[in-house]
């Protein structure tokens, strides 16, 4: 729908984020910092607020994508109306008591740490001494069997990779896992601080809440009841339970970064430099009828309908309606994020179907279908052979459609051949050619938009990737009374008199393991 | 009426009503993040799967019996109609469901944190009070039901047991009401006063946060950032958090 006839209502901005999935190369850096900054503490061991998955692959947790399972996102009901999977308002506090969908610990994976005392204690004998394994739940020797990248880059794809949700319908059967015959990415997932949350609208206690200043979606931790049933209904299963204070938690966008200006964790120490933040303005009075589209196929362009163009003076004068100050309207033209997803339209929603109009994007990667090219004996340069071959390799087209797309293979071909044509006149340029055009043509980019687009995706600095604008001075009064102390204090702490400490939730009685061994932390 | 009557059927009963209270008060003011049902279900749920919807639902029911039986003077029902036999069947029966669904229900929850080693290691002090606390509660209640009224000749509490209960409320309190009380019901009653000196400071406070607001409250919920001030014509309903309130995770 052109934007012009449609007033536009209330007009809220949101940090989004788009990943470039080409270059994620699975390292775990951002899993790894993001946990170091935020869940290493007693309770959530098993808990990754971002994660890197290898796909195909079941993901962590478990098969999490099986919402006929898990019930998380929403749905149509008969009538068309938008329900949440789990069940009606009535239905989920009856099952307050024990809620049927919850993921157990197991679906996640027993935490581990390791006798590591042995290493440096063990009395002087002929064999090395070992640190083994035990469980941080019951401080018992145990064996790991699972874990939240155990099938990194295929590992046990024989297996287990035939779990993955996605791999439904005929094309499934022709996925292989054989080594000359697959295809893997990597997959990097945090929250997706959803337009339409079903987490938040789950909240019994209307604990969750979406911020109307940036989009950020979080639990407020002297409000939640542990109810649990965020839980189920986060079809990412991206809130967890911290089973020591009995509290959800989740990706906080890493919002006392931000509010200062600064890119998240994981956006900051990604190594291959795939992730972009900036804002999105939306019109908050369509979420609701955006979410509700009745075909799944015409949810990303619906999704997309709701995000506002920063440079069209009508959305301007509303957003300055709506209190949004100058400097986040400028961060907003500046947005790389707005870029990729509605300018050039190369950057995808995971899992759209799911109703819930997530805000963290992908760039579909490229590489399955260069490699199936070159291991067909094809250019994978050369446009027409990758062109080709994108249509014609079914297996990863289908693939990606799953999970980007609700199964329209048209949209990440249509990516996918836009990328492909941004590389091969990209090439020729960077050689010293003139470049031809009609390939770029052919996926309406001027010559001008790709030197752009290449400039985003393949040599965006820091400032180009990520545009944050800060919190609000006037609203920061209360950010700087924060700064001489540390962030982290337990709940047996008195209240500052402000009242505005982060706390990390930890528990005033620790679990205390007398045989836990005094080693590291998991 | 001796000292000892007056200190059991009257002091300490005035004395837990108000560490219930004032325990409550403070704890809801000062420890909102420790507010919470505690929930282990991630950590065992098979067990917690038929143990916890029979514990609670016999507790609803067995917390209306108590109403009926202890707050409802029998003239009332009698007026309303209810003859004392009718009165005493239905008791019996809806009872004995309720009490029998009860004791199911939280013999399992026993069961689950003494041998699982995971919610075992995860129990705190005051589960360690409260959960010997409220079986001592529950199955002195049902043994007093079973010894007396389902297979004894029949007590009537409702003459004794219920006008001390309904005296401690009018502050006419009549110790020589229950004195005389079978040693069941009398023990029942007492252990019942110490549950809810407990009650502020172990998990049962999440009864009183029953979300029964999530019925009627629109799904979608924002809120401005914790210390923002709202612009003039602010965009979005505001539901200013807590009065200092945790910024959230």
């Amino acid at each position: 729908m052109p934007r012009g006839e449609a007033t536009i209502g209330r007009v809220l901005a949101q940090i989004a984020m788009v990943m470039n999935l080409d270059k994620c190369i699975g390292c775990h850096t951002c899993s790894v910092t993001c946990k170091q900054t935020w869940t290493n503490r007693t309770g959530v061991e098993y808990a990754w607020f971002n994660n890197v998955e290898t796909k195909p692959g079941v993901g962590y947790p478990r098969r999490y994508e099986d919402q006929q399972q898990w019930k998380g996102g929403w749905m149509l009901d008969k009538r068309g109306r938008l329900v949440l999977r789990s069940g009606g308002r009535v239905k989920r506090l009856l099952s307050l008591f024990s809620n049927p969908d919850l993921p157990g610990i197991e679906d996640y994976y027993e935490p581990v740490t390791y006798d590591y005392d042995n290493l440096v204690n063990a009395p002087a004998g002929p064999d090395l001494p070992v640190a083994r394994p035990r469980s941080v739940l019951t401080g018992e020797p145990t064996s790991i069997t699972w874990g939240a990248n155990w099938e990194d880059s295929l590992g046990g794809a024989p297996e287990h990779a035939g779990g993955d949700p996605n791999l439904t319908g005929e094309w499934a059967e022709k996925v292989r896992f054989e080594f000359e015959q697959t295809f893997l990415f990597h997959l990097p997932r945090l929250c997706e601080h959803c337009l339409n949350p079903a987490c938040v609208s789950a909240c019994p206690s209307g604990a969750m809440y979406k911020r109307t200043e940036d989009g950020i979606v979080l639990v407020d931790q002297d409000r939640c009841r542990g109810w649990r049933m965020c839980v189920t209904a986060c079809p990412y299963k991206k809130v967890y339970v911290n089973h020591a204070t009995g509290k959800a938690e989740k990706c906080t966008f890493c919002f006392p970064r931000i509010e200062a200006g600064q890119p998240t964790v994981c956006s900051e120490t990604c190594v291959g430099r795939l992730r972009y933040l900036g804002l999105l303005l939306y019109d908050a009075d369509r979420v609701g009828e955006a979410a509700a589209t009745p075909d799944e196929k015409d949810l990303l362009d619906a999704q997309r309908d709701v995000f506002l163009d920063p440079r069209d003076p009508e959305v301007i004068a509303a957003a300055r309606e709506s209190g949004i100050p100058e400097d986040w309207l400028a961060a907003a033209r500046r947005s790389p994020v707005y870029d990729l997803v509605s300018r050039y339209k190369v950057a995808l929603p995971l899992h759209p179907e799911y109703r819930t109009l997530p805000m963290v994007w992908y760039v579909p990667p490229l590489s399955p279908v260069l490699d199936a090219v070159g291991a067909a004996g094809g250019n994978s340069d050369d446009p027409d052979h990758v062109f080709a071959a994108v249509t014609r390799l079914r297996i990863p087209l289908e693939y990606l459609a799953e999970l980007f797309t609700a199964g329209d293979t048209d949209v990440v071909a249509g990516v996918l051949m836009k990328l492909t044509a941004l590389r091969s006149y990209m090439r020729e340029r960077s050689l010293g050619e003139a470049g031809d055009d009609t390939a770029l043509k052919a996926v309406g980019l001027t010559a001008r938009e790709a030197e752009d687009l290449h400039r985003l995706l393949a040599v965006a600095k820091y400032a180009d990737r990520y545009v944050v604008p800060a919190a609000h001075k006037e609203d920061a009064a209360a950010l700087s009374a924060m700064e001489n102390r540390c962030p982290v204090e337990s709940s047996g702490e008195p209240s500052g008199a402000d009242g505005r400490r982060v706390s990390l939730g930890i528990p005033t009685l620790r679990r205390r393991a007398p045989e836990a061994p005094a080693g590291g932390r998991p | 009426m001796n000292a000892a009557d007056l200190l059991l059927w009257v002091a300490v009963p005035y004395i837990c009503l108000a560490v219930f209270a004032v325990g409550h008060v403070r704890r809801y003011r000062q420890d909102q993040f420790g507010w919470t049902s505690r929930t282990s279900q991630l950590l065992e749920h098979r067990w917690l799967r038929w143990g916890s919807p029979l514990f609670h639902l016999g507790a609803f029911m067995v917390i209306a019996g108590h109403v009926v039986g202890l707050a409802v003077p029998a003239s009332w029902t009698e007026a309303a109609g209810i003859s004392e036999h009718a009165y005493h069947t239905t008791a019996v029966w809806a009872g004995s469901v309720a009490g029998v669904a009860m004791v199911a229900g939280l013999g399992m929850l026993c069961a689950r944190r003494l041998l699982t080693r995971r919610i075992r290691l995860g129990t705190d002090r005051s589960d360690k009070l409260l959960f010997p606390l409220l079986s001592a509660t529950v199955v002195l209640g049902i043994t007093a039901t079973a010894a007396h009224n389902v297979f004894g000749g029949g007590y009537d509490y409702r003459s004794t047991v219920s006008v001390w209960f309904r005296g401690l409320f009018t502050l006419q309190p009549q110790p020589e009401a229950i004195s005389g009380a079978p040693l069941l019901f009398q023990l029942h009653a007492l252990t019942a006063c110490l549950l809810f000196a407990a009650w502020p400071f172990t998990r049962l406070v999440h009864v009183w946060s029953a979300p029964v607001g999530y019925l009627v409250r629109p799904y979608l919920v924002y809120r401005r950032r914790a210390g923002a001030q709202a612009p003039a014509g602010g965009p979005t309903r505001k539901l200013s958090p807590e009065p200092g309130g945790r910024p959230a995770r």
